[in-house]
């Protein structure tokens, strides 16, 4: 089984306000697209579990004309407050690169 | 027929910077409009919570010198939103502040508005008791002791005090919290063109050249008439593609497709990306849709003070079980924090940050990889800074020393710093995420009009 960080071309993570991550998964081409686009640990459930977040909150978008799959959820802790440890949720992609797809 | 309007947008953030090659090839363009935004919440809590801006005076001026000379040569409205970082009241009198010195050695006299939207928690507490401010996700009911918490709180302007400022004759606007993008679409949306296409514009220029290929290469150049909009970047040598302009929608934003402004939703889902030529792209088909006017709250207040101690660890031996070692650590400290110093465990935070082992990981998940070494970061939180400083003096000497097993020989980490502590100052935390409902845009917005170059300007904060 192939992991995400060997079919997505660039993979990226930001904070969309205080509250949310926002992750974008690039790919290069349609059979990697289509690969991402059917893999269960790209799903809500899974991206809950992932990130340790209520997976009704989970939002996730397919655009097929870039395609790129955006990953958007509620962050467990808000931005910049004292427990958090990545303000611009910069590194935030980097648990996404190992998941089995 | 409304004529189109030409937007130059210098940079993501004022004080950011703008090449003068490529600034100056955008003024040729005769732009009506020079627009940009001087803040965000990016940076987090303490900017807003402090009132300070996150930016140098030197770079800010810079960047305001640059657009107020432009100005002056082209006779066209300047808007700076978001000033000072966080919109405070504060932050646009630093902004007026360095508008006015720059007029004075510039010899410059233009008209300056300044539009205020900071807002106070007795303020909003009439809105809150009509049930006139509602929450966004994930954040539940505000409450009058929430809003209470917070230091300072601003409100998001939309485009209309802005417009109205142009409208009265302002060379020069100078706003508070401003939405990115009410700061571009201003002129257009004030000269009649349409929602969609004005919005799309804005939200795809709010960064600056983050919608080109070279990032760094200054701004972008918009055209924007009564069916979408042409982009292009500053530079000449710099370009604009579909691929470009259209990913940057994905960019900061939860949802690609949908954005909510002041009044109005963008939906972006229909819209058309065409390259004009290899540095120009043309988009058409974006709509908007009218919705009930909502200002949006930002809210910061104190979360105690922080003092920080931080230590290296490359014992083989402590790395191949780091985490025994770590929880064993932060027992025996909260132990003694308790026992020793007689703090109770409500009334302080103990963060133990293990980077390079998992400190970024949102599940610290173990690893079967033991790390070189590990930084770890200890951060003491409570309610003032002399007891935060107290724990973190506590904690220092066993993160000097602090054994695997209780009979091992003593270790001795690695301290970078003398003394080991480090005094961070007051934390803040952002408390709002709620929009407050409006009958008018300009309801809670408060104008007040200079000439700058002739000592007018006094601070209102």
């Amino acid at each position: 089984m192939r992991q995400l960080k060997d079919v997505a071309r660039y993979v990226r993570s930001k904070n969309a306000g205080p509250f949310w991550v926002t992750v974008d998964v690039f790919c290069d081409d349609q059979a990697s697209y289509d690969t991402l686009c059917a893999a269960p640990s790209l799903g809500a459930v899974a991206i809950a579990e992932l990130y340790g977040v209520g997976s009704n909150h989970v939002r996730i978008f397919h655009d097929d004309n870039l395609k790129v799959i955006k990953i958007s959820f509620p962050r467990p802790i808000a931005q910049g407050s004292t427990l958090d440890v990545d303000s611009h949720a910069g590194q935030q992609f980097v648990p996404l690169l190992s998941v089995a797809v | 027929m409304p004529t189109p309007v030409k937007v130059l947008v210098p940079t993501g953030a004022l004080g950011a910077g703008c090449p003068e090659d490529a600034f100056q090839r955008g003024v040729s363009l005769g732009p009506d409009v020079l627009a940009v935004d001087a803040g965000s919440t990016d940076s987090g809590p303490y900017y807003l919570g402090a009132a300070v801006s996150k930016m140098t005076d030197a770079a800010t001026k810079n960047d305001l010198r640059q657009l107020m000379l432009a100005r002056d040569k082209l006779g066209v409205p300047l808007i700076v939103g978001s000033c000072g970082t966080s919109g405070t009241n504060a932050g646009v009198d630093w902004m007026a502040r360095l508008c006015e010195e720059i007029a004075v050695e510039e010899g410059l006299t233009p008209t300056v508005a300044l539009v205020y939207s900071e807002l106070t928690a007795a303020g909003l507490a009439p809105y809150l008791a009509k049930g006139a401010i509602t929450p966004l996700p994930p954040m539940g009911e505000l409450t009058q002791a929430r809003l209470d918490e917070c230091d300072h709180i601003v409100g998001l302007l939309g485009y209309e005090p802005l417009a109205a400022a142009i409208a009265a004759g302002a060379d020069i606007v100078l706003a508070g919290r401003t939405t990115d993008t009410a700061v571009i679409a201003a002129v257009p949306l004030m000269r009649g063109l349409p929602a969609g296409a004005s919005w799309h514009a804005a939200k795809t220029s709010e960064c600056g050249g983050l919608c080109t290929v070279q990032t760094r290469r200054g701004g972008v150049f918009m055209t924007i008439d009564e069916t979408g909009f042409d982009i292009e970047p500053l530079a000449a040598d710099n370009r604009c593609t579909p691929f470009t302009v259209s990913s940057h929608l994905l960019y900061e934003n939860a949802d690609p497709y949908r954005l909510t402004e002041p009044g109005v939703v963008l939906d972006a889902k229909g819209a058309s990306y065409t390259a004009l030529d290899d540095r120009v792209v043309r988009v058409t088909g974006s709509r908007a849709e009218t919705r009930p006017y909502t200002m949006k709250l930002e809210g910061s207040g104190a979360a105690g003070y922080r003092t920080m101690i931080f230590t290296a660890v490359s014992d083989p031996k402590i790395m191949d079980r780091i985490g025994d070692w770590l929880s064993r650590l932060e027992a025996f400290l909260r132990e003694g924090i308790g026992k020793v110093l007689k703090i109770e465990a409500a009334d302080y935070q103990l963060d133990l940050r293990p980077y390079g082992w998992n400190a970024l990981d949102p599940r610290r998940a173990p690893t079967d990889r033991p790390p070189i070494e590990v930084g770890l970061m200890v951060l003491a939180t409570a309610a003032t800074q002399a007891r935060a400083t107290e724990i973190a003096k506590f904690c220092n000497p066993y993160l000097l020393h602090f054994p695997l097993n209780p009979d091992d020989p003593l270790p001795s980490f690695a301290f970078p710093f003398s003394p080991a502590e480090v005094v961070l100052g007051p934390q803040y935390e952002f408390k709002l995420n709620h929009v407050v409902h409006l009958d008018d845009p300009c309801e809670l917005a408060v104008t007040r009009t200079f000439i700058a170059g002739r000592g007018e300007f006094h601070a209102a904060a």
